[in-house]
């Protein structure tokens, strides 16, 4: 009897340690999100989200084409890396893991590891220099290199988890290869791979770095994707290191605003998977 | 390894020997009353017939339960099929013995006739063709199946003669003619038996060589396999 | 009876592995072949060999020749994905396009071909429906998703697309062996009615299904053929003691 008091009382304890140990661990996220809610639930107003930044020192304004710019620059990003990620993705699905495959999945890994910024100044090599100014498609081509392996991985192993049986009852039917992966084996990893290249964009819509010398930032309205671009990073970024109190207060808001994106991108993610849930 | 179903095949094969046991029994008992003269004798060959009828059920049911719990293929099919109809030869043999217990019977009261040495020869050979057939089917013996299908000529023969022979005691005195024909027709009982051994003879043929020689003309000569042909 | 597919000393790897073995059998026109061995003995690959599916799979290899009308499918030159359209399969799971309805399953054959003619694509569902003895049971809501309907449904879903596409030949794969008695029963009556117009292999590990089912039956054990011949023959008395050894359940 005193024994198994004994061993009830080292169960309550170690779940009680447990659990507390799984508080702490999100007690940095709580803050965040608090304070973040805290400092910018104040400023974000009507006129934040539908106005131009006003000239240095006037109070006022929003940042109307830093939220704009930042969906052209998530939108511009996933024209570019969507469809070169899937082809790739279908590729290394299909391919042995050895070889050429091997090489290319390496590589993608490795590209995972490259500092944004440095995307960044390859971005600006390849997109800027040539055409002889900052542009939106610049900011997008830095974005889509950032998010290229990620819908790669993702979009291989969902790729590879859509059962064999579905690809071989689509050539039993006399279906030539590619027409099967297209029509079938795609269709049947829709959910997953739309998935993840919402969490990729999530992923890259907070970057900064990359777009400090791609897109470069506009404090108007862009024109076309060729001219320079406002996003929410570079803005919040701009005003937090500036001397402006008003600033700062916009800048805060943004962030909140940023924070937002994301979750929204995220919640969306979740409810497409669960509403294909297979 | 043995599989689940042997059991119930040995068990099969026993039923069969005993059965062929017990009716070679009342063939035997028919004749010894007959020379004996033995009343009582006789009776109880009669009342025997019981037990042999019951054996055939019991096999039949058998082979019914067989056939359903364990869907024999093959080899075992035929054994399950083979066994179903030499049951049925054997209890018709018992049925002979029991006719001839019936002739003994009324011979008894009749008259002192002497049972002719050629019915007594006939006896003998359908006993042993009997005996046998059933030892065929133990061993899986093709051959000496053979031989007994070879053997009923020699019955039918023997049948022949005596029935001349009794013409000719019946001619010679009509009140011979009663018993005469008692003796006659324990002769078709006896030749009867003769042909159930053949039929048994005939069916382990079938079941060890899947050739069915049943009905046909050449059933004495050994036939070859056919090795499963194209369409 | 004129021949359905002729094999004709037919081989097959996976890499170095000798999985078929000097195969060569006539299968019957317009009648049910079962396939029958222990587990192990080629005879998924061997019937995967006969629409080409066998050589999908990464090192798999294939000699010898599969004759149908007289042409041998392995000839150079031959596009593996008509004789696939020539020769359907059904598997021995269902399989059945999960993002797609009752309706685009069955045509999917016919549409992923490039047939768009809604008339056409209806009549041909209708007609594979009625052949899988699906019809009436789908035929009021043919938009269901396909995943909807029960496990033998679906796999008559799958015999319904396979025939859409008009095969002479339908190789089946153990179709019965996830279905319980009653769905499979449902699916041997099937394969009876559609033997009188279509040449029909079996893969079976059913004996009994072989024996109530196919006219043909053909033995194989480690690759080899041991014995092919009509199935009343087979069980009653097998040329080859190995095959009574089989369906007798002697396993040594």
């Amino acid at each position: 009897m005193i024994r198994l008091d004994v061993r009830r009382l080292v169960d309550v304890a170690m779940r009680t340690f447990v659990a507390l140990a799984a508080l702490l661990a999100i007690v940095p996220l709580a803050l965040i999100l608090g304070f973040v809610v805290y400092r910018g639930a104040e400023g974000v107003d009507l006129a934040l989200l539908t106005q131009l930044p006003r000239p240095v020192g006037q109070v006022g304004g929003g940042m109307a084409n830093a939220i704009v710019g930042t969906v052209v620059l998530l939108g511009l990003a996933t024209v570019f890396a969507l469809p070169l990620g899937i082809a790739a993705a279908v590729y290394l699905a299909e391919s042995p893991d050895r070889g050429l495959p091997g090489l290319v999945r390496f590589l993608a890994d490795v590209l995972t590891g490259i500092p944004s910024i440095v995307i960044g100044i390859f971005a600006y090599a390849v997109v800027v220099v040539p055409t002889r100014r900052f542009s939106a498609l610049a900011g997008g081509v830095a974005l889509a290199v950032i998010m290229l392996p990620i819908v790669i991985r993702t979009s291989e192993e969902i790729i590879r988890l859509v059962p064999a049986a579905l690809r071989e009852a689509a050539l039993a039917l006399g279906v030539p290869q590619w027409k099967a992966v297209l029509r079938i084996v795609l269709p049947a990893a829709r959910t997953g791979i739309v998935t993840g290249v919402l969490l990729a964009m999530g992923r890259v819509a907070g970057e900064m770095a990359p777009l400090l010398f791609t897109a470069f930032g506009n404090q108007y309205w862009s024109r076309g994707v060729d001219e320079p671009i406002a996003a929410l990073p570079l803005q919040i970024f701009a005003y937090a290191s500036s001397p402006f109190e008003d600033w700062h207060r916009q800048a805060w808001a943004g962030a909140l605003v940023l924070i937002a994106l994301v979750f929204a991108l995220d919640v969306v993610a979740r409810v497409v998977t669960r509403k294909r849930g297979e | 390894m043995p599989r689940h179903v042997d059991q119930e095949l040995t068990s099969l094969e026993r039923m069969v020997v005993r059965m062929g046991d017990a009716v070679q029994e009342q063939l035997r008992h028919a004749m010894e009353a007959l020379v004996r003269r033995d009343e009582a004798g006789a009776r109880q060959v009669i009342d025997g017939d019981r037990g042999v009828n019951a054996q055939d059920l019991e096999i039949d049911e058998k082979c019914v339960e067989v056939l359903a719990l364990y869907e024999p293929a093959a080899g075992d099919l035929r054994l399950v099929t083979t066994v179903m109809k030499i049951v049925t030869d054997l209890e018709r043999v018992g049925d002979q013995a029991v006719n001839i217990a019936q002739r003994v019977l009324e011979l008894i009261v009749e008259a002192p006739a002497e049972p002719m040495l050629e019915l007594l020869r006939m006896a003998d050979r359908a006993a042993g063709m009997l005996k046998e057939s059933l030892q065929a089917f133990i061993g899986h013996d093709t051959a000496l199946a053979r031989r007994v299908c070879a053997a009923d000529d020699e019955v039918d023969e023997l049948k022949e003669r005596l029935f001349r022979e009794l013409l000719d005691v019946m001619i010679a005195d009509s009140r011979a003619i009663p018993p005469s024909m008692r003796l006659v027709l324990i002769s078709r009982y006896l030749e009867r038996v003769a042909d159930h051994a053949t039929n048994i003879a005939e069916m382990v043929i079938y079941m060890v060589e899947s050739t069915m020689v049943r009905h046909a003309e050449a059933a004495v000569a050994p036939r070859t396999r056919h090795e499963g042909d194209k369409p | 009876m004129a021949d359905g597919i002729v094999v004709k000393d037919l081989n097959a790897w996976f890499g170095a592995q000798h999985v078929v073995k000097h195969v060569s059998m006539e299968v019957p026109r317009n009648a049910v072949t079962a396939v029958i061995g222990p587990s192990g003995c080629g005879k998924s690959t061997f019937i995967r060999c006969l629409n080409r599916m066998h050589e999908t799979v990464r090192g798999a290899r294939v000699t010898g020749a599969v004759l149908l009308d007289g042409e041998d499918l392995y000839a150079a030159g031959v596009d593996p994905v008509t004789v696939r359209r020539r020769i359907g399969m059904v598997f021995q799971r269902s399989n059945p396009f999960p993002t797609m309805s009752v309706f685009e399953n069955v045509a999917a054959g016919l549409m992923l071909n490039g047939v768009r003619d809604r008339a056409v694509l209806r009549e041909r569902v209708e007609q594979g429906l009625r052949q899988a003895a699906l019809w009436d049971e789908v035929k009021d809501d043919l938009g269901k998703r396909g995943l909807k309907l029960s496990g033998g449904q679906q796999q008559r879903l799958c015999i319904a697309r396979a025939l859409a596409v008009a095969p002479q030949v339908l190789l089946m794969d153990e179709p019965c062996s996830a279905l319980d008695p009653i769905a499979s029963a449902r699916i041997e009556e099937l394969i009876l009615a559609l033997s009188k117009e279509l040449t029909v292999v079996v893969v079976t590990h059913r004996m009994s299904q072989a024996r109530r089912v196919s006219g043909w039956t053909a033995y194989f054990l480690l690759g080899e053929l041991i014995e092919f011949r009509p199935t009343r023959e087979l069980f009653t008395r097998p040329g080859d003691r190995r095959t009574e050894d089989y369906i007798t359940g002697r396993f040594d």
